[in-house]
């Protein structure tokens, strides 16, 4: 590890204690979303649309609600009709309207998979049989299935009664549901001065989260229209917002409780089955618990949206970029926001650019509404502008990592949504990158006999969110501290938060103990997404512990009868700081405190962490004859801030690479032209074995970050964006083939050596 | 309705050392009925169709995926899932190894590893990388990217020689 960080003597931080939710999850205790178990419960079942694309000219429930076992048939007749109102301001946003539809079709289904009915019955089999019982009468139309299609002249409309936002112009009667434009200086005359000027357009396919949970939504709706959910969510609050929303319901009437959360990477934000289990329930008076399936899951979950993406970059003869444009159409799916803000902000963001303009386009097609996916938008745009970089190298002779250090984004370089960086690490992770014994070494020290190797390298951004978090204490008898909180736990978050608290008490992080708890027990907390967990609900959890700190020594100095400025408080003692005599450990001071328990609560709504950078270098092995590419050897690099519990980070580091080497070899949506998915099984949609990997080696760079008080940033999303460029610029390296669309699968690369040939 | 009414089975069967005899739909899996008849929910589904390996339970010294076995076919058989693996003295090697080395993240998916790790160490007590890769080719894992789940299993095969 590289620290520039002063050499502060943490205790805690930067140690690697097992989790606090490591026993229940190795020993099978858990609890994820389809574990809950209620009395009385039933089970729910949907109808989803066989057509991405039609309306619905009637339905009819009435042989199903005729079945035995039955208890009660939905549609969305059952759920008031929304206006359009946007909502939200984090990776949650979208219209009320559109957040219902989604959850059940009114009048169209937009999508292979969407809903149009439920049913509750006494168990699985019972309900599925039912739903089959539900008769249907569709207008069929033609779908739209990518951007081309979609923004084509005369294309079907997806939503008729919906305004595009188009440069500030409201347009109606058109796919694009946003057309923005970000531009600082001149690019005419920054192309104009170049010395070299290389244009790229990539197409990625539609990829999935790929979460090993699917989607579950438990509910009870009582006599007090009051609706408790059990879910396995990213955001208990968000999934309160949007129910209440839903159902129309005041968010005080709804309680949702966390279940364990096995996997989402900004997929498990939307809600899906939740107000139709609230509704089954508020029929039936009885709990009742829908589930999905893996096909549900492909078909109408998720996607990281698929698209294209144009960038041109010029450069002077000095190695110097002067100028750079993109145009990103990314696949908003059935309803609008494909992030392309987050595109616009990420797809620049390794260089220091004077001049720029960006075209960014928010595209409706009839796939399943779009999702956040781990660094939204950043590796779809991060693939055409690193291939590009590589392009530029590889024609003026320029070492990747050199060119990237002349032109390295630093703090104080403008950013294309307008603000200047503030501290960042990109530089160091280049530098580190090139210090690295992965770069060092000899690419064709080993090859197996019959293939080409090649190598490559590749930069990646994500800026981390802020919002809002908050977190609880409270010492118990014994001396130990509770802590609850509202992020829920999706890969040792609990441990990174309890750590922080831990570090300012100067106690051991064991002696921590973090719960997740009800939307009911805990101040608002934002979604475990947008990396901002471990800073921002860790920054609560150190200004609760400071409170804590300030309530012991209130309480030592009413015990003593001494003013609590002669009173000093370090790792779990409080004392005098005049009297030797007078000292209490935690264990002391917390037994019969005078004035009541000592506890402390904070909150915070915090700005943006200050951005994560990562740069990985891919070794890559082809078999020309078969096509088939092996990843040798993979090193990540990031600049993490300060690493709590590095191991964690490692694992995320670890764990973005899989995904983003997946995404670049194998995985894609693949449709047919009715917009049904034909590979919506885990066999056939090929996420990476472990067969599939080498070790991942990691690099963790500390520039602490400025807005934190461990310097901490997120460090979830930025390694799933350098893989793809990072495979794309080896396999180059290997072949001197450029692959512009993912996946770069087998027939792919033997397809294009025989046009090379 | 009358395709529902297909009567129950008796099976006596071995569940993590315990004998027991329940009734099960002669259609429903061995992954449905340890969560919904016996009641124990350490096994997970990921897919239900074979491919993920969360359900990943032993059966009679055999790695199965337990949703592509049904109920009825444990009969007389043992089965042994992850709630069968600590004991009251204390985890499995491997279950420590996996705290340890953090070689979970959601954990949905570390049941179904552990079952199948155990499996390879019960029969070669020192595989190497590529076969303890190979061996677990059968169960994702979508959040470490594989390489603290590899090195956990080698760590528990030194620890257990």
């Amino acid at each position: 590890m590289v620290s520039t960080s002063e050499n502060k003597n943490y205790k805690v931080i930067g140690t690697r204690p097992i989790r606090h939710d490591g026993y229940d999850k190795v020993t099978g205790r858990a609890q994820y979303g389809a574990d809950i178990k209620l009395p009385g419960m039933l089970i729910g079942a949907v109808l989803r649309s066989p057509y991405a694309h039609a309306k619905i000219k009637s339905i009819d429930t009435s042989e199903a609600e005729k079945m035995d076992g039955v208890f009660a048939v939905m549609t969305s007749k059952d759920l008031p009709r929304l206006g359009d109102v946007v909502r939200g301001n984090s990776e949650e946003s979208g219209s009320e309207k559109h957040l219902s539809e989604n959850v059940m079709a009114f009048d169209k289904v937009l999508y292979k998979g969407h809903v149009v009915a439920g049913v509750a019955a006494k168990d699985q089999n019972t309900a599925f049989e039912a739903v089959k019982k539900i008769k249907v009468d569709y207008e069929v139309l033609k779908p739209v299935i990518n951007v081309d299609q979609a923004m084509a002249k005369d294309a079907p409309i997806l939503h008729e009664d919906y305004s595009g936002d188009h440069l500030g112009k409201k347009v109606k009667n058109s796919n694009i549901a946003a057309h923005a434009r970000h531009e600082i200086g001149d690019i005419d005359d920054g192309f104009k001065k170049s010395d070299l000027v290389v244009e790229k357009e990539v197409d990625m396919q539609t990829v999935h989260q790929g979460y090993i949970e699917p989607h579950t939504g438990t509910a009870v709706w009582d006599e007090e229209d009051r609706v408790k959910v059990w879910t396995s969510t990213q955001g208990s609050f968000s999934v309160r917002d949007s129910v209440s929303k839903v159902l129309e319901l005041d968010v005080s009437r709804v309680k949702v409780t966390p279940m364990e959360i096995g996997g989402g990477f900004g997929g498990k934000i939307p809600i899906y089955l939740e107000p139709i289990a609230a509704v089954l329930s508020k029929k039936t008076r009885r709990p009742v618990k829908a589930m999905m399936s893996r096909t549900d899951v492909f078909d109408a979950t998720g996607p990281g949206p698929g698209g294209k993406v144009k960038v041109k970059i010029g450069i002077d003869s000095e190695g110097k970029i002067l100028a750079a444009y993109a145009d990103i159409r990314l696949e908003a799916g059935a309803y609008p926001e494909a992030f392309i803000e987050a595109a616009a902000k990420c797809v620049f963001s390794c260089y220091d650019v004077p001049s720029m303009k960006i075209d960014a386009y928010d595209v409706l097609v009839n796939k399943p509404s779009s999702a956040p996916y781990r660094a939204p938008a950043s590796p779809q745009v991060a693939f055409a502008t690193e291939t590009v970089v590589d392009e530029i190298c590889e024609i003026k002779g320029y070492d990747p990592i050199d060119f990237r250090l002349k032109n390295v984004a630093e703090k104080g370089t403008r950013t294309a949504l307008g603000p200047k960086y503030r501290t960042i690490g990109l530089k160091e992770c280049l530098e580190a990158a090139k210090n690295s014994d992965h770069w060092k070494s000899n690419l064709d020290s080993n090859p197996s006999p019959g293939k080409k190797r090649g190598r490559g390298i590749a930069s990646g951004y994500w800026f981390n969110i802020g919002f809002k978090s908050s977190v609880n204490l409270s010492l118990n008898p014994d001396g130990k501290v509770a802590l609850t909180e509202g992020s829920t736990d999706i890969g040792g978050s609990r441990a990174s938060i309890a750590m922080q608290a831990a570090e300012v008490l100067g106690i051991p992080a064991e002696d921590v103990r973090p719960s997740v708890v009800d939307t009911d027990s805990i101040g608002i907390t934002d979604v475990t997404g947008g990396s901002r967990t471990t800073y921002a609900t860790g920054y609560a959890a150190y200004n609760a512990a400071h409170k804590l700190i300030e309530e012991i020594i209130e309480k030592a100095a009413l015990k003593w009868d001494i003013s609590k400025d002669h009173i000093e408080y370090s790792d779990g003692i409080v004392k005098s700081k005049t009297d030797s005599e007078l000292k209490m450990t935690l264990k002391e001071i917390a037994d019969d405190p005078p004035g009541g328990p000592i506890v402390s609560s904070a909150s915070v709504d915090l700005e943006e962490a200050g951005g994560g950078f990562a740069v990985h270098i891919a070794d890559l092995e082809i078999d020309e004859e078969t096509g088939k590419t092996d990843v040798v050897n993979y090193t990540a690099i990031q600049d993490v801030g300060k690493a709590i519990h590095p191991s964690y980070v490692e694992g995320q580091m670890q764990g973005g690479a899989a995904q983003g080497i997946g995404w670049a070899l194998n995985e894609e949506y693949f449709m047919n032209e009715d917009g049904v998915m034909l590979n919506s099984s885990y066999l056939d949609y090929r996420m990476p074995i472990a067969l599939d990997l080498p070790m991942i080696d990691t690099i963790m760079i500390e520039v602490p970050s400025e807005e934190h008080p461990y310097g901490v940033r997120g460090v979830g999303e930025p390694p799933i964006v350098p893989p793809v460029p990072a495979i794309g610029n080896a396999i180059n390296d290997a072949l001197g083939l450029r692959l512009l669309s993912t996946p770069m699968k087998p027939s792919k690369i033997t397809e294009a050596l025989k046009r090379k040939k | 309705m009358a395709e529902n009414k297909v009567k129950k089975v008796a099976v006596n069967t071995t569940i993590n050392g315990e004998e027991m005899d329940i009734l099960v739909d002669p259609y429903v899996s061995l992954l449905e009925t340890l969560r919904e008849v016996i009641g124990i929910t350490g096994t997970k589904e990921g897919c239900n169709d074979g491919n993920c390996g969360a359900c990943t339970v032993n059966l009679d010294g055999r790695i199965v995926d337990s949703c592509l076995v049904l109920g009825v076919e444990v009969e007389g058989k043992n089965v042994e899932t992850v709630e069968g693996m600590a004991t009251p003295d204390g985890l499995h090697p491997l279950q420590q190894a996996f705290l340890e080395e953090a070689a979970l993240q959601c954990g949905i998916c570390t049941p179904g590893f552990l079952v199948s790790a155990k499996a390879l160490l019960d029969n070669e007590p020192d595989p190497s990388e590529e076969r303890i890769r190979h061996w677990l080719a059968g169960n994702l894992c979508r959040c470490t990217g594989y390489d603290k789940i590899v090195k956990a299993v080698s760590k528990a095969s030194k620890k257990s020689k």
